[in-house]
């Protein structure tokens, strides 16, 4: 991995950080958008350039919902949990995905296609029950609203 | 940057200002429903209609009704009426049209056109002090902050007072922390202002104490912060650096949830702009006041709300939560003293400064003063961003401003404060919204999330649901909260599926009152919260369900 250009952009943010430690969740946030997930290879680098453990970089990886250390699928689909979603009918949009897509929260399709996973509040309690789809965030859904949208993202198989 | 050349920021602004605004809101709730190329359709329609020199475009804050979005709001200052005309659910295609109603005075209402009422008591009841310029100003331009008076306190604060005096006016002002638990936030200052490095007095230099903006608005619910700084960020910088010129730190951080990223982007234009600006850096204002901002992000750990693991993760390390004292204010980031307010009472301080302590103290009850925030939100008509007095029954948020339930449905109970307060029952309605009064009701103020829910809402599931998230989001540091909460989720499973004894619900009090007073932060401390409230006030339900294990 070491010819990497995306190894390059990481390269330059952990050095715009002067190689801080406490610049690690940055940094892995970065490395989180340009890898897609955190291998053990990938924290393993960060490690050696911050000078941590990689029992503690491993250890702020696990801890943090947000840092994923397995490959994610192409699409992702996010359900909102949030209070203000719950009592709007959150249960019914996870449960239509789970129908949709035969995957439950936290996991991928077999064909990498979409991942699923919930957020705890995206803050958009306004237009809740609020589902985010590649990272668009569509108010106001219903099961059937994203079952077509998850049919647009299984059909490209 | 002199006192003189801000003034001629904000004339300038000012002056370019047109005889008639188009105001769209460009905050996150909109913005999903499409507001960005309403916008930019808006501006085409301008231009077509030849417009360009006296109608101005703008992009806005968040303008409350968020369930209405896309919002657009027309002030023609050449109408003597006063009031403008707001436009809710706006699709790209109506751009035309309401451009169009500018050209003929007393256009004909376009069939689908939506107007929302301005002079509903939703809008009327609110009084705008932390949201003054909200969905008003242009949040990704300083000259539009500046023109609304935007860092006049700082000079003032940096010119004309001491850092005593400055302590000394937020305490006065009866201002109380707005995370939740309400602490004063002047004598927070006054205590870090004190507190000394732990070097001693003699390396005790501007450089060794730390101002913390928490922004890590992790109550589900609750989306104030958010809107406060997608919609108005300068102002939660500058009520920092004024903190910072109080306490005599030269160096913030802001720990914002990486769940908001226009926040993040908002922030980070706004800093780069006020530092370009000479109002944030080294020398501000051209005084030897030095404060840099620098910008922290979370990574989705609902316990880095709680102030030591919000330390901990800026540090860079698992956000796990330590044993106080020692408190922030004493040993805080990388052990030096660290004053922690979050964004909504930094957001107070600039117009404190601006209009006085006694203006703000005159706002609000005897013990509570000023105005709060509250994400309205859950079953209710009008969903949205609200902010009112301090002392505002319930009643009159959620049935006279909210519209009452929507779908013709009755209210059952208000939960504010998210997985750490409590459900309000209707019969408390009539209770004045302070910190003490919803202490006494067995919820919390909180961070400000009303979430209003109906008949149809059971609360054993509530509290289940809240419950199971206390259960994820403890970091396991201590056996109480992290088994607790666990055992704790089994028995109102249990509750759930009419599987539990009466014996059971002894059980699980008896649990929570152990969880509550032996956790180690604030997370599982108040996590029994939630499971105590709706015992408290609906038990019937509770009850309900286990009879029915006695029947089958």
């Amino acid at each position: 991995m070491s010819n990497d250009s995306r190894l390059k952009v990481l390269d330059a943010t952990m050095k715009r950080h002067q190689y801080q430690q406490d610049a690690l969740i940055e940094i892995l946030h970065k490395a989180q958008e340009l890898f897609g997930y955190l291998g053990n290879d990938l924290l393993l680098y960060i490690a050696y350039h911050l000078k941590l453990p990689p029992s503690h970089v491993y250890g702020v990886a696990t801890f943090y919902h947000l840092f994923s250390l397995t490959p994610k699928g192409i699409h992702r689909c996010v359900v909102c949990i949030g209070t203000a979603c719950y009592v709007k009918g959150a249960a019914a949009l996870l449960s239509a995905v789970e129908q949709c897509a035969q995957i439950h929260p936290g996991e991928t399709t077999a064909d990498d296609q979409l991942s699923f996973s919930t957020a705890r509040c995206l803050g958009a309690c306004g237009i809740a029950p609020a589902v985010v789809f590649d990272g668009n965030v569509c108010g106001h859904q219903t099961p059937e609203l994203v079952c077509d949208r998850l049919q647009t993202f299984l059909a490209q198989r | 940057m002199d006192f003189p050349e801000l003034l001629a920021i904000a004339n300038q602004e000012r002056q370019s200002q047109k005889a008639i605004r188009i105001r769209c809101c460009v905050a996150a709730g909109c913005l999903s429903s499409n507001s960005l190329v309403v916008k930019e359709r808006l501006e085409i329609a301008v231009t077509e209609a030849g417009l360009v020199d006296c109608v101005k475009v703008s992009g806005v804050g968040c303008m409350r009704l968020c369930c209405q979005g896309p919002l657009v709001q027309v002030d023609d200052s050449t109408q003597s009426e006063g009031v403008g005309i707001l436009y809710k659910a706006v699709t790209p295609d109506h751009a035309p049209a309401i451009v169009s109603t500018l050209q003929s005075l007393a256009a004909p209402e376009s069939p689908y056109l939506q107007q929302a009422d301005l002079r509903h008591p939703f809008f009327t009841q609110q009084q705008a002090i932390v949201l003054e310029n909200s969905g008003i100003i242009d949040p990704e331009r300083i000259e539009s902050y500046i023109a609304a008076e935007g860092y006049h306190a700082l000079h003032h604060v940096l010119r004309e007072m001491s850092s005593n005096q400055v302590i000394n006016e937020i305490m006065r002002s009866g201002l109380r922390g707005r995370g939740g638990a309400g602490y004063p936030t002047g004598l927070k200052w006054a205590t870090v202002a004190k507190a000394m490095s732990p070097q001693g007095e003699a390396l005790r230099t501007a450089n060794h104490k730390f101002v913390v903006c928490n922004a890590d608005e992790g109550d589900p619910g609750a989306f104030m912060d958010r809107s406060i700084l997608e919609s108005d960020p300068h102002r939660v910088l500058e009520g920092m650096a004024i903190a910072a010129y109080a306490i005599g730190a030269s160096q913030g951080y802001i720990y914002i949830r990486a769940e908001y990223p226009l926040a993040i982007q908002r922030l980070q234009i706004a800093i780069h702009q006020a530092q370009k600006l000479g109002l944030l850096g080294s020398r501000v204002f051209d005084s030897p006041f030095d404060f840099r901002i620098d910008l922290r992000m979370g990574a989705g750990a609902y316990v880095c709300g709680e102030e030591t693991a919000l330390m901990a993760s800026i540090e860079g390390k698992r956000g796990i939560p330590s044993p106080r004292p020692p408190y922030p204010a004493e040993r805080g980031l990388w052990g030096f003293p660290t004053l922690i307010n979050n964004v909504e009472t930094f957001a107070n301080v600039p117009p404190i400064i601006r209009k006085g302590a006694d203006w703000y103290a005159s706002i609000g009850t005897e013990k509570s003063k000023g105005t709060k925030v509250f994400a309205l939100a859950g079953k209710i008509r009008n969903t949205g961003l609200i902010e009112v007095p301090m002392g505002t029954t319930i009643r009159q948020i959620v049935e006279e401003m909210g519209g009452g339930v929507s779908a013709g449905g009755v209210a059952k109970a208000v939960q504010t404060g998210g997985p750490s307060g409590g459900c309000i029952p209707a019969s408390a309605f009539d209770t004045p919204v302070d910190y003490e009064s919803l202490t006494q009701l067995g919820s919390i103020m909180g961070s400000g999330g009303m979430i209003v829910m109906d008949q149809s809402t059971r609360m054993v599931d509530v509290a289940h649901y809240f419950m199971e998230f206390c259960r994820d989001e403890s970091c396991g540091k201590c056996i109480p909260c992290r088994v607790g909460t666990v055992q704790l989720y089994q028995l109102l499973s249990k509750i759930r599926e009419g599987k539990a004894t009466p014996a059971d619900l002894d059980l699980l009090e008896e649990l929570c009152d152990m969880v509550k007073y032996t956790s180690l932060c604030g997370l599982g401390q108040s996590a029994p919260n939630p499971v105590l409230s709706t015992l408290r006030y609906f038990r019937n339900e509770y009850e309900a369900l286990m009879m029915n294990s006695n029947e089958s």
